[in-house]
Order: C-alpha cells, then sequence, then structure tokens
C-alpha cells in the first residue's frame, strides 16, 4: 500500500509578521519555519496506518522554495515517513498550481492508494488544494476529518461540520482526506529518527520537470500591508457593578452592536 | 455581457443575509446577476433573489440535495455552471462551499480566490483583498488566466442592499445529473450547542484560561444566551480538553470577525489575536492589565472574568 502525504511548511503560528516596505510580501526573518499544523495530523495518520499494516510505504512531499522547505522534509522523515519528495516552486504558487503539479507528481509516481493532506494551511487559509488534487485524480474526498477508519475497498470517515455537529460518511478507501485536529496527536520526532532523516534521499522535481512554470499560478497576491491599528482602548474603572454597566451603555449607545 | 453566479444557501425558509451580500455586490457591479440555489426550497427561493437584484436563477430543487453531499452538489453545480456559463462564480464561505468549490473550480480549469473579505469589479474581473497568516497581514488578490473566476467570501463582510419585492428573478430548473455518489453519507451528529457557528456568528463570547475550569463556562453560556451570541475559546483550554475543537478561535482554530467579540480570561497569544482581531468591537476582560489582549481591545476591564460575567450578564438581561 502506497501512502501520499502533503505538507507544506508555514511560520509558526507564534511568528509575529511583518510585511516588506515594497508589499511585495513578508519579511522572511525573526521567526520559525515550522510544519503546517493540520499537516501533522495527516503525517501521523499515514504512520498509525504503517503501523497496523507493515506493507505500507509513505512518501511525503511537499512544493517550495527548495532551500527552505527541506527542513520540514527531515521533520516528516523523522517522525518515521519512509520516503520524501521536493517540488522545487516559488512561495508564490496558488492553490491552483500546487494542486496541479502534485497530481502531475502523482503520475509520474504511478499513483497512491491513500493521500493525505492537511485540511488547510495556515498561511493563505485557502483550504482548497485537498478538493483540488482529488478532482485532478478523479478521486473523491473527505476535508476536516478527524476520524478515519480505512477498510480494504471503503473507509468510514468523520468530518467536522459547522457548530460541532458531525457527519459520519462512507468513501472509497482511495480517496484524498483533509486532516483535521482531534484526528490524533502528532508524534515528535526522535533523535535516532532525526539523525536517521539526514540521510535519506530527498526526491527532487523541479516544476519544469512536470510540464508546468512559475507562471501557471492562477491567481497572483499583492500589496502586503499590516492590519489598520485599532483606536485606543477605553478602561472601565470601579467595582464590577459600575464598569459592567458602562460597558453596556457604551456597547450600546457608542459603539451600537446590541 | 458576462455574467455573474451567485450560489445562494437558505436558512430557516429565506436566503442567508452572507447569500444576500453576494447577490448586492454582484448587482453593483453592472454585469449581469444569476443565482444558482439546490434542494427543494430552491425554486421559491430562487423567485426571491430577484427581489436584491438577480435577472435569472438557475436551480436543482432534487430532494436529495437538501442536505450536503460532496458528490452530488459537484454534479449538480457542475451541470449549472455549465448552463450559464458564468466569468465569476460567488459564494459565501459557508463549510459546503468551501467544500465543493475547489473541486469545481479544478473541474473548470480556474483558480479559487477563498476567505476573501473585500471585493471590486473591474470590467470582467474581480480584485479581491484577503487577510492571510489569519489576519497576521492582508494583500489583495488578481486572478490570472482563470477561466472563471472562483470567489468564496467571508460572510458578514458586505453590505446588503434594499429588497424591492416587486422584482422577481425568472427560474429555470436543470435535472440533477445521474451519476453513481462515490460518498455515502450515514449520519449526522448534531453537536451539543445549538448557537451560530463562530464564522458566521455575529457576537462571540470566549473563555480562556482565566475561566479556571472547564464547568466555568457555563457562565460563557448563560451571557451568550441573553445576548444572543456563539461560544468560542482559547487553544490552551481546547488542548486542556475543556471544551470542543469546533470552538477555538486563532490561527489553527477559526478566523472570526464578529461584530462584537468578548474574550474572558484570555491573555491574547498572538495565534488568538490573529484569529480575532479583525472583530469591529472588542471587550476584554482579564485580571494582568499588561495581557496582549487589551492591546486590540476596543474596551477592557480588568477584573476576574468569574466575577465579571454573572455581574454582566444581569446587566444586559435589564436592557434586553
Amino acid at each position: 500500500m502506497k501512502i501520499l502525504v502533503c505538507v507544506k511548511q508555514v511560520p509558526d503560528t507564534t511568528a509575529k509578521l511583518v510585511t516588506k516596505a515594497d508589499g511585495s510580501g513578508i519579511e522572511e526573518r525573526g521567526f520559525k519555519w515550522v510544519m503546517n499544523p493540520y499537516d501533522e495530523f495527516a503525517v501521523e495518520e499515514a504512520l498509525q496506518i504503517k503501523k497496523a499494516n507493515a506493507a505500507a510505504n509513505i512518501t511525503v512531499v511537499t512544493l517550495g522554495p527548495k532551500a527552505r522547505v527541506v527542513d520540514t522534509l527531515r521533520t516528516a522523515l523523522a517522525m518515521g515517513c519512509d520516503e520524501a519528495a521536493l517540488i522545487d516552486a516559488p512561495a508564490e504558487a496558488d492553490s491552483y498550481l500546487t494542486a496541479t503539479a502534485l497530481s502531475k507528481f502523482i503520475e509520474k509516481e504511478g499513483g497512491y492508494d491513500l493521500i493525505l493532506t492537511g485540511k488547510q494551511a495556515i498561511d493563505g487559509s485557502q483550504s482548497c488544494v485537498t478538493q483540488m488534487l482529488a478532482e485532478n485524480q478523479g478521486l473523491a474526498h473527505a476535508n476536516i476529518v478527524s476520524k478515519l477508519e480505512l477498510g480494504s475497498d471503503k473507509s468510514v470517515v468523520e468530518r467536522d461540520l459547522s457548530g460541532g455537529a458531525k457527519e459520519v460518511s462512507e468513501i472509497p478507501a482511495k480517496s484524498v482526506i483533509g486532516a483535521n485536529k482531534g484526528l490524533n496527536t502528532p508524534r515528535y520526532a526522535s533523535l535516532p529518527g532525526i539523525m536517521k532523516a539526514k540521510k535519506k534521499p530527498v526526491n527532487e522535481v523541479s516544476l519544469g520537470d512536470l510540464g508546468l512554470s512559475d507562471s501557471d499560478s492562477k491567481t497572483k497576491l499583492s500589496s502586503y500591508r499590516m492590519p489598520a491599528e485599532r483606536p485606543p482602548i477605553k478602561f472601565l474603572d470601579g467595582e464590577a457593578a459600575a464598569q459592567t454597566s458602562e460597558l453596556v451603555k457604551l456597547l450600546r449607545e457608542e459603539a451600537k452592536v446590541i | 455581457m458576462s455574467k455573474v453566479l451567485v450560489f445562494c444557501e437558505s436558512a430557516n425558509g429565506s436566503i442567508k443575509s452572507s447569500s444576500l451580500e453576494l447577490i448586492t455586490a454582484a448587482k453593483n457591479s453592472g454585469l449581469e446577476t444569476v443565482t444558482c440555489l439546490l434542494g427543494s426550497d430552491a425554486p421559491t427561493l430562487a423567485a426571491s433573489s430577484g427581489n436584491y437584484g438577480a435577472t435569472s436563477s438557475v436551480v436543482c430543487s432534487d430532494a436529495s440535495l437538501d442536505a450536503y453531499n460532496s458528490d452530488a452538489y459537484f454534479n449538480a453545480l457542475e451541470a449549472i455552471i455549465e448552463k450559464v456559463a458564468p466569468t465569476i462564480v460567488l459564494a459565501s464561505g459557508s463549510a459546503p462551499a468551501r467544500d465543493v468549490f475547489p473541486k469545481l473550480a479544478a473541474k473548470f480549469d480556474s483558480g479559487v480566490a477563498a476567505d476573501c473579505t473585500s471585493i471590486e469589479f473591474n470590467g470582467d474581473n474581480v480584485k479581491l483583498s484577503k487577510p492571510l497568516y489569519s489576519g497576521k497581514c492582508i494583500a489583495d488578490l488578481d486572478f490570472q488566466n482563470s477561466k472563471i473566476q472562483f470567489v468564496l467570501m467571508r460572510p458578514n463582510q458586505l453590505p446588503v442592499g434594499e429588497a424591492d419585492a416587486s422584482a422577481t428573478a425568472s427560474v429555470e430548473e436543470v435535472a440533477l445529473p445521474a451519476k453513481d455518489l462515490r460518498v455515502l453519507i450515514k449520519e449526522i451528529v448534531q453537536g451539543a450547542s445549538k448557537r451560530v457557528d463562530l464564522t458566521e456568528a455575529n457576537i462571540i463570547v470566549s473563555g480562556g484560561r482565566g475561566l479556571k475550569e472547564a464547568s466555568n463556562f457555563k457562565l460563557l453560556e448563560d451571557l451568550a444566551d441573553v445576548i444572543g451570541a456563539s461560544v468560542g475559546a482559547s487553544r490552551a483550554v481546547v488542548d486542556a480538553g475543556w471544551v470542543d475543537h469546533s470552538m477555538q478561535v486563532g490561527q489553527t482554530g477559526k478566523t472570526v470577525a464578529p461584530s462584537l467579540y468578548i474574550a474572558c480570561g484570555i491573555s491574547g497569544a498572538i495565534q488568538h489575536l490573529a484569529g480575532m482581531s479583525s472583530s469591529k468591537v472588542i471587550v476584554a476582560i482579564n485580571t494582568d492589565k499588561e495581557a496582549p489582549i487589551f492591546q486590540k481591545a476596543t474596551y477592557g476591564i480588568v477584573g476576574d472574568a468569574l466575577e465579571v460575567l454573572p455581574v454582566l450578564t444581569e446587566e444586559f438581561k435589564k436592557i434586553l
């Protein structure tokens, strides 16, 4: 059984980001690059499937500027993935180009029996690649998955819907599954795992190898800017009774939100 | 003339206001506005989409579309898009729309702009802006060489126009394509909460570690009942298992932008602030005056949320 896990490298959630003065992007310094948190659940799920099925082989793939994204592949290898592939592409690659390149990579590698992704990347929050990749591959998908029971032919998945509701559905075992928090508890890479990961080869592929180019994105971001400053805070003084009555008055009369 | 296709969803027997926002924006663009609706109440609602400026509507009223199924929705919407041949497709970022439209975009060899907060029409093209990194910064988005421009807007971002009850849209039905469904929905398990989802809520009361223990979320529930709010939480208390992950606000939870956000006992980790700081009005209640949440707040109360909350709830009861 061949499993593919698609991961993305993103700035750590604690990162304080600053946009470049010319608006062309963010300043790529002063923070750590990490594996997208939702992709960690996808990697862990693949590892747990392999634990129950020793014949499984896990390939982790990422797309981005190779000099930095290779670190995220090393993390996935250190967690226990068997093989790693890197599609070298500009950071600006959009959901369309990412899904198209992943799809062409999958065809080049002869296909996979199960494809796992995170439900969305926390940078652009598009939450599109899972579904686009499924369509490109002619597969069904389930995104925002918090439980996966893999069968030989069909799987049962639980998806998180709005307001805490859950949907239980049956889906072909060969599908694209987007992992949500709650699916499992991702492991930390062990020290021996980290050492071993350093020696594992990374299969490098260029967009050109896949018949694509940098300009194949269908959307383009520009004019990066910081959000507008919020007006200064108004602290409410006194005891709880005085504070709350003043607050309710302000919410009704000044802010007009109640 | 180019057409804008607006996907409309309904709740409680009428078109959702998040969909009306999009009809209004499409109408104001000067392009031909066509709506589409799915499910058994679609024909009635479709006609009423004309009140807001749609000239025509295409529906698929098959009852199997009353509940979301990714394959069935895809099949119906693919048929509708082929029939209408729009340049731009607009949908609000509801769970079903966010699930199905990226798949349709791939089908039509097109790009998607998701989680957008503003939209401008420029001839046959749209220019969007969207928060990145859950709102740590913002950027503009343009399409390039996209056959269709698929746009998913965040709810509550745009104005809804005045309804003109005399204007109705012509309604045309398409048959649901007879294709096998690969995905079979077996069961929907309702969540414990009957409240509006955080991403669509107009008011949110949110709790963090300052509430001391899980049972104290009852104080937030009581306040939420009085002011019609949804209840959110910080990552710390979700990770501690106090509440479900569906309630988490922040970069690894939900990004929210309600009119009013009341943060109780939340100090304001960067990833939480990223997820809520585009709220219109923010109230923070925290014992520590130096807590980062106060840097984003409109109104601040330095105090113990456990003491302030019951008093605040009583205070709201007086006027609501």
